[in-house]
């Protein structure tokens, strides 16, 4: 039943042809043709201004005050292209074979191909667009490397490259908006998909600022809402990240990928207290000159720099000599929950490892410096001087948050860091052309299931979204709008928009009727504290269960205990927050039941039955090579299709960094 | 190391944009030291949850000091007593055990109260809008490395460009005015080979619609860079009047 339409012929060239034979709208269709975009992040602004351009009516929302605020602004380290700029073996091919291996073969070999061909002209773009990547004396673009690599392809812009990559697409945005190309939905929220004769055709927004419902008219509906870590309620996600606008998709027929694949990334700012309503990423960049170290001895209590070198345990670097601190983030997330577990955490809470800076900023920046320099036999004082300039250069902001948070100075002490929830692989399943199985209905970014399998390599988020947003969604779009030209826009006095219309009012009063006794953010509270303690880095079939068993006991706590304060017609936050966090309770359970059927390790999911005898995870390729596509069936039910994966270049073996 | 505070918050209440509002206050007792300036007020409004009473509205999401969406105007200065620093980063190791910490919106005509500390920033938006960008269709790029960019140059612009638009120095200037915010932008894209085609236009566009917004003028007071999560530099305002100066004399035919 499900149709993945990767098109036939040699990997290579399966794009090429795509872009050959896919139907085209001529200018003048183009402009009876109205297309909605929900949300502007990377995926999102970059589809909208690229739709616009072409001529089509675009609408685009977002949640936020200005598209510019998106999370993807949060990004850090960088954006992944197969440009061999470096001249260090770097290519298509490469960049295409440490992504399917990177996601442990669970991945399509077509979309990855895809995405990789893509990532050149996406540099190429944002830096016509203005977008300041980094550069060498010599004015040419620089690279650092990610984990999960052994080539240098990542671009950045000092520690705030999604931020300049926003404010690229962003801008691409405005330009449409001013030009009467697209129309801009700022605090607004989709609240629904409206589908009239299987097909998508709107929306049903609320604006944040009044809480009235609109209805919005579509040929074509483009959900660019970004993941759903947050159900975990601490995670490295802007606060108002949530999985509404999928969750909406999915109960109308579009079916869930992979809901289990999370990433957990090992480079975070530790918990520190109930308090704690976020985490803060340190960008997985600094594994390129930091190193990760606990003490050799249990309940080390001496202060990180009184402990010789070689009372250290470089525990990555011992156990993964090939790929060291690189090693990609599921790997490394586990190992440092490993060392912890066994007792050699750091920190009052122990439940943090060493990311330390000081060798590398010394004898790497800090004499390289004082080469460049002229300064002969310096002394370790001047070393460090000199290391800490060029490490401002490179990381700067990083090193001023991380101060800001804990009281401490990173450039004296080593970082103390754990890992958190970060991005989501799993989400809407999607075709080659990034359809749902809605007709019509698609998904781009961080939204859809697409292409990292179950482990995201480093700075491959923002590559995607911006593949699919400038290069792929302009095709494929087409290639369905071909055959739409012929209808008229449909009124939103339909009877399909005003029974959906309907049915989210309803939901909102039965909401806010509640009255009871419990605040929203206590209940995303325990939702995080189950999915986080039974289905986080971790899980085994029995703590899943009971996991299933208490999300829908949570659930229905929250319908009859549930308190909203505020009116509905209101500005009111804490409403917009309780249908989010109503969602991600049906979400949660999702998860848990992807992660029980999944009885196998790959990537971020790992199953504590299946590892090797060195703990690492074992994937069963026998059982498991597929996608498992959720389709929703009414409440606590869902039915299991399996897209069956086959890879016919990228040949799957167990991974080794080692 | 860990302290537990107590403090009293005096808070701007303002229901909607046509009401008007008020201060009222509000003691926070138990606070962690560690805990985030927003992570102070999230208790605050559990608390005023669960009396049943209108939580505190304000603007925030990612709580890392990029999106530019928190935005609360503490003693007297926007983001708070510490230097480049937002409101969201921001940690209550800045105050002391009894304090009473006042709180407001941006206040600034340009920027209307929606509720309590949220305020509409969109003009920020239109002046984007009006030139803010380089007009370049997706697919009409040459290769990345064609053009060189003299390092030097490409770090100022990255300078320029880690504006947040957040706004601070809109409320810090007893003007309300943005041309820190513009001059950014300006400086960002003029600095570089691929901004110069639409250099004249841009800033004479974009300052025209800083106008029609409402912001007010320059007197050079220097009150925006002090306040300025971002650092960005108050010679951008000079680079801008040189380029609008110019711009002036050879657009007029
Ligand atoms: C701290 C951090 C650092 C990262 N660093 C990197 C990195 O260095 N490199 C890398 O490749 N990746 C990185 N990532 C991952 C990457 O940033 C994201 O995966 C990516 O930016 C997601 O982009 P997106 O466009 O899919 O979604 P988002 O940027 O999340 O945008 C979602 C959009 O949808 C809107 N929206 C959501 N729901 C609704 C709704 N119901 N109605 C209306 N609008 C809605 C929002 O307003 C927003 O505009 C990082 C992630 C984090 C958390
Ligand atoms: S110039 Fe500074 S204060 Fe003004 S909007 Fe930009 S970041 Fe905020
Ligand atoms: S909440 Fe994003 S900058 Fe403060």
């Amino acid at each position: 039943m499900l149709n993945s339409k990767i098109p036939a012929g040699p990997l290579e060239q399966k794009w090429v042809d795509y872009k050959g034979h896919c139907k085209l709208v001529n200018p003048a269709n183009k402009r009876k043709l109205e297309v909605i975009v929900v949300g502007t992040g990377l995926a999102g602004a970059s589809a909208a201004a690229s739709l616009g351009e072409l001529g089509y009516r675009v609408k685009a929302f977002c949640f936020q005050d200005s598209p510019r605020r998106a999370h993807s602004i949060a990004a850090q380290g960088g954006i992944n292209a197969a440009k061999n700029y470096q001249n260090d073996g770097d290519s298509v091919f490469r960049l295409f074979y440490d992504t399917i291996k990177g996601g442990d073969y669970r991945a399509r070999e077509a979309n990855v191909h895809r995405l990789a061909e893509v990532s050149v002209n996406i540099i190429d773009q944002c830096v016509a667009q203005g977008v300041p990547f980094a550069r060498e004396y010599g004015g040419l673009l620089n690279n650092r490397s990610f984990g999960g690599t052994q080539v240098k392809r990542t671009f950045y812009a000092a520690g705030q490259t999604g931020q300049q990559l926003l404010i690229g697409a962003y801008q691409a945005l405005e330009r449409q908006v001013a030009l009467g190309n697209v129309k801009m939905y700022t605090r607004h929220e989709m609240l629904e998909i409206v589908k009239i004769d299987g097909k998508a055709r709107g929306i049903i927004a609320r604006d944040l600022v009044s809480g009235k419902l609109e209805r919005h008219f579509g040929h074509a509906v483009l959900l660019c809402t970004g993941g759903y870590g947050n159900v975990f309620y601490l995670s490295t996600n802007a606060m108002g990240s949530n999985v509404t606008a999928a969750w909406k998709a999915h109960k109308q027929g579009a079916f869930f990928g992979n809901p289990c694949f999370t990433q957990i990334h090992p480079t975070c700012i530790p918990v520190s207290g109930d308090h704690q309503s976020k985490l803060t990423l340190m960008s997985e960049s600094l594994r390129n000159d930091g190193r990760i170290w606990v003490p050799k001895k249990k309940d080390d209590n001496r202060k990180p720099n009184d402990i010789p070198e070689e009372e250290r345990d470089y525990y990555l670097e011992r156990r993964y000599p090939a790929f060291g601190n690189l090693v990609p983030r599921d790997v490394a997330s586990r190992a440092a929950k490993e060392r912890c577990d066994a007792g050699y955490g750091v920190g009052t809470t122990k439940q943090a490892v060493y990311l330390d800076f000081r060798s590398n900023l010394i004898n790497k920046y800090g004499r390289a410096e004082a080469n460049k320099r002229g300064i002969e036999n310096p002394d370790e004082a001047t070393l460090v001087a000199l290391g800490k300039e060029v490490v401002k250069e490179e990381y700067g902001n990083l090193f001023d948050m991380y101060e800001k948070i804990t009281g401490e100075n990173p450039y004296e002490v080593p970082m103390r860091i754990y890992p958190a929830v970060h991005y989501t692989m799993g989400g809407l399943w999607v075709d080659y052309e990034l359809m749902t199985t809605v007709k019509g209905l698609y998904a781009l970014g961080e939204a859809n299931f697409s292409d990292h399998g179950a482990n995201r390599l480093g700075a491959s988020a923002l590559m995607q979204g911006l593949a699919d947003g400038y290069f792929v969604i302009p095709y494929t779009i087409g290639n369905y709008l071909a055959d739409e030209i012929a209808v008229k826009p449909i009124s939103t006095d339909h009877e399909a928009f005003v029974a959906a219309e309907k049915e989210v009012n309803e939901r909102i009063n039965t909401l806010m009727n509640i009255k009871g006794s419990q605040t929203v953010e206590s209940f995303h509270k325990r939702l995080g504290k189950i999915m986080w303690e039974k289905c986080g880095m971790a899980r085994n079939e029995q703590g899943l269960k009971e996991a299933i068993a208490e999300i829908q006991a949570l659930k229905k706590e929250f319908w009859s205990d549930v308190r909203i304060p505020g009116d509905i017609n209101e500005y009111n936050p804490e409403l917009d927050k309780a249908g989010r966090v109503a969602d991600f309770i049906e979400l949660g359970e999702l998860m848990c039941l992807d992660a029980l059927n999944r009885n196998e390790s790959c990537g971020g999911h790992f199953r504590e039955e299946s590892q090797t005898e060195e703990g690492e995870a074992k994937r069963d390729d026998a059982n498991y090579s597929y996608v498992a596509a959720w389709e929703f069936k009414g409440n606590h039910e869902w039915n299991l299709h399996k897209e069956e994966l086959s890879f016919e270049v990228a040949k799957p073996s167990q991974r080794s960094y080692k | 190391m860990e302290q537990t505070i107590n403090v009293t918050l005096r808070v701007w209440r303002q229901k909607n944009a046509n009401t008007d509002g008020k201060f009222e206050s509000y003691p926070v007792s138990n606070v962690s030291t560690e805990m985030s300036f927003l992570e102070m007020i999230d208790v605050l409004n559990e608390q005023l949850i669960k009396e049943g009473k209108d939580p505190i509205a304000f603007d925030h999401d990612c709580r890392e000091g990029i999106c530019g969406m928190c935005s609360m105007y503490i003693n007297g200065r926007p983001h708070g007593p510490w230097h480049a620093n937002t409101t969201c980063q921001l940690h209550m190791r800045a105050y002391k055990d009894g304090d009473t910490i006042t709180v407001e919106p941006w206040r600034a005509n340009s920027f209307p109260v929606i509720k309590d500390l949220v305020v509409d920033r969109s003009a920020f938006d239109r002046i984007i809008q009006a030139g803010g960008y380089i007009s370049v269709n997706t697919g009409n790029a040459v290769d990345a490395n064609a053009v060189p960019v003299e390092k030097q140059k490409a770090d100022s612009a990255f300078a320029a460009a880690a504006c947040i638009g957040c706004g601070a120095c809109v409320a810090a200037c007893k003007n309300s005015s943005a041309m820190l915010f513009v001059s950014a932008k300006v400086s960002h894209l003029s600095l570089l080979p691929q901004g110069a085609p639409e250099r004249k236009t841009r800033v004479m566009n974009m300052i025209a619609q800083m106008d029609k917004e409402g912001f007010g003028a320059c007197t050079n007071t220097g009150a925006c860079e002090a306040v300025c999560p971002k650092e960005i530099s108050i010679s951008n305002i000079a680079r801008l009047n040189q380029e609008y100066l110019s711009s002036s004399f050879t657009t007029a035919e």
